[in-house]
């Protein structure tokens, strides 16, 4: 082997920041079990991810101690339980760097949050005295691509249908990239907003940016990313990315579902009118009409998700403990290992790209032409839990001539041995339905 | 779990050497009406076709794309309903959402589904359950549409 020297003042190999596997997977209850007989293998990260014991604990905690509703009580636990829930937010805001917590907007899930920018843009469009850059009509244009998750395609469908907008779209390149090569017909002065997938929950593409952001800038549109498969695996910087709005969601990040974040810059948020109406958003009702609070509580209609909330805090501090840069270098080393070994399984396409650059470990792949589903019933035979279908991404699907495709996916606590499992499941499948 | 219980070597060998595929068009004189049914959650798809003169089934035909155990529930549904009268088609039809209904607990009786019962093993997997019933209500809906009667309402 060839040892290749990095120059000095580099980074160097050593610098990688690294964890104990073994000592975060032991934080994981769930990880204990077994499935079918067999010892689990949780390869569906992507879809949801398993909660480490300090975030369960925290959120029995809040009910056990803590509980009592948030921003209306002067009472001792109401003053525990806002205190916790506002801390919650600052933590997050940390996280992504935000500039002020008062950017993050917590939802229900990365759809939520999806759909209150796209119903402040169909707002904004009734009102002739609502900001210009939220009114959208016939001739504007909403830009997103063919590697969306469903959620980042039907908001944007629908709002188009409701203010004669149009929408279009980014390519996907045969390597599952996305295809740039037409940005500036796509991204125009007609380009309200671009809403992007930051890293594909099908092909696992982590997309780059900066081109586009650039553009988006040079013709004054707005930029979404969807980070829901990125917050949870790479260290997310919203003022580095330079985007609008970022969007995510807790229970991919080791935190309870029910709870999800829409982060937008201060003075867009500001600019946007309400979506949902109701309590806690308001600053005064009367019944002739009522004025609005202002952002984060503009979007936060009704009680919140105030245990979630506060286990997603801590889940926060949990992925800071272990560390976003050693959970991606982690991921990348599955991911680079992964590819290698699923290229020995005879007959089996992965879609998307096949090197481990600019790609998140999520794998998506064909075996033969069994079906998926059949693929994941013997997984599962086998302990083996990997999401079979479309992974609400059919455009993918239709893009790369398949109903669905099998997908492995990868977080801080799976190892090379689950890679392996999967591996050896595969042969299993291919001897069911040869 | 025992995977053979769910894969059987019926319906294994039905779903790589399929009876009756593909879309064919109606001999002189019957009815023809098709329904297009897909899984949502899966993206399965089948087209069933019934050709009838109104009393007989005169041809189940279909196409589609999907598991094994979709695909395999298509073959059996066209070997079993084809040919039939449309009252015993009914029956048929009924014994074996009963069969998909009833959690494993329902014992299959060969003499009315064929080939059919060998997914009584399916019915234990709920995740399943919608792929072999996918052909079936497909087929419950082109009957409707090509005039003949409709079995009780069934819940997949």
């Amino acid at each position: 082997m060839t040892t290749i020297a990095i120059p000095p003042g580099m980074p160097q190999y050593d610098d990688v920041p690294r964890y104990d596997v073994a000592r975060v997977r032991a934080d994981f209850p769930i990880l204990d079990r077994e499935v079918n007989g067999h010892r689990l293998v949780y390869l569906d990260s992507a879809n949801t991810s398993h909660k480490p014991r300090q975030v369960l604990d925290v959120l029995a905690e809040h009910y056990a101690r803590h509980n009592a509703n948030v921003s209306r009580s002067v009472h001792t636990l109401g003053t525990e339980a806002t205190e916790a829930y506002e801390g919650a937010r600052a933590k997050v805001a940390a996280f992504i760097n935000a500039p002020s917590p008062d950017e993050v907007v917590f939802t229900k899930n990365s759809t939520e949050a999806i759909n209150i920018v796209a119903y402040a843009f169909s707002n904004a469009s009734l009102r002739p005295d609502a900001d210009p850059r939220f009114r959208l009509g016939p001739g504007d244009e909403v830009v997103i691509s063919e590697m969306e998750h469903h959620s980042n395609i039907v908001p944007w469908q629908l709002l188009c249908e409701r203010t004669g907008a149009t929408l279009r779209w980014f390519p996907v390149t045969d390597q599952g990239r996305l295809d740039e090569s037409g940005l500036d017909d796509l991204v125009t002065e007609r380009t309200k907003i671009v809403s992007l997938v930051h890293t594909s929950n099908i092909l696992g593409t982590v997309n780059a940016t900066s081109r586009i952001t650039r553009r988006v800038r040079e013709v004054g549109a707005l930029l979404l990313l969807d980070c829901s498969q990125s917050v949870p695996h790479l260290p997310m910087d919203v003022v580095d990315y330079d985007a609008d709005f970022i969007v995510f969601t807790g229970h991919k990040m080791c935190a309870p579902t029910g709870i999800g974040v829409l982060w937008g810059r201060s003075e867009l948020l500001a600019a946007m009118p309400p979506v949902f109406g109701g309590g806690s958003m308001i600053e005064t009702v009367a019944m002739s009409g009522s004025t609005f609070a202002a952002p984060p509580a503009r979007f936060e209609a009704g009680t919140p998700p105030i245990a979630e909330a506060v286990a997603l805090g801590a889940a926060v501090d949990y992925l800071t403990g272990v560390g976003m840069r050693a959970i991606q270098w982690h991921e990348k080393e599955l991911t680079a290992y992964a590819l290698d070994a699923l290229a020995t399984v005879p007959g089996l396409r992965i879609f998307g790209p096949t090197v481990p650059v600019g790609r998140g470990g999520t794998i998506s792949f064909a075996l033969g032409d069994v079906h998926p589903h059949d693929v994941g019933q013997v997984l599962d035979s086998l302990g083996v839990q990997v999401r079979v279908g479309h992974h609400c991404a059919r455009p993918v699907c239709t893009r790369f001539g398949v109903p669905a495709t099998t997908r492995a996916s990868f977080y801080l606590y799976t190892t090379t041995e689950e890679i392996d499992a999967l591996v050896a499941g595969l042969e299993q499948v291919r001897k069911v339905f040869s | 779990m025992q995977l053979d219980q769910l894969y059987q070597e019926i319906i294994l060998d039905h779903y790589k050497h399929p009876h009756g595929r593909g879309l064919r068009d109606a001999e002189g004189g019957a009815n023809t009406a098709e329904a297009h049914h897909v899984n949502p959650t899966c993206g399965d798809e089948v087209t069933v076709r019934v050709a009838t003169d109104g009393s007989v089934l005169t041809d189940i035909s279909y196409d589609g794309m999907g598991c094994s155990i979709s695909q395999a529930s298509a073959s059996v549904l066209h070997e079993l309903l084809s040919g039939r009268r449309a009252g015993e088609a009914f029956e048929v039809h009924e014994a074996f959402v009963e069969l998909m209904s009833g959690r494993g607990q329902v014992t299959p009786d060969e003499d009315v589904l064929g080939d059919g019962v060998a997914f009584a093993g399916v019915a234990r997997y709920p995740a399943r359950v919608k792929c072999a019933l996918l052909p079936w209500m497909a087929f419950k809906d082109a009957a409707a549409r090509a005039g003949v009667g409709v079995s009780p309402e069934v819940k997949a």
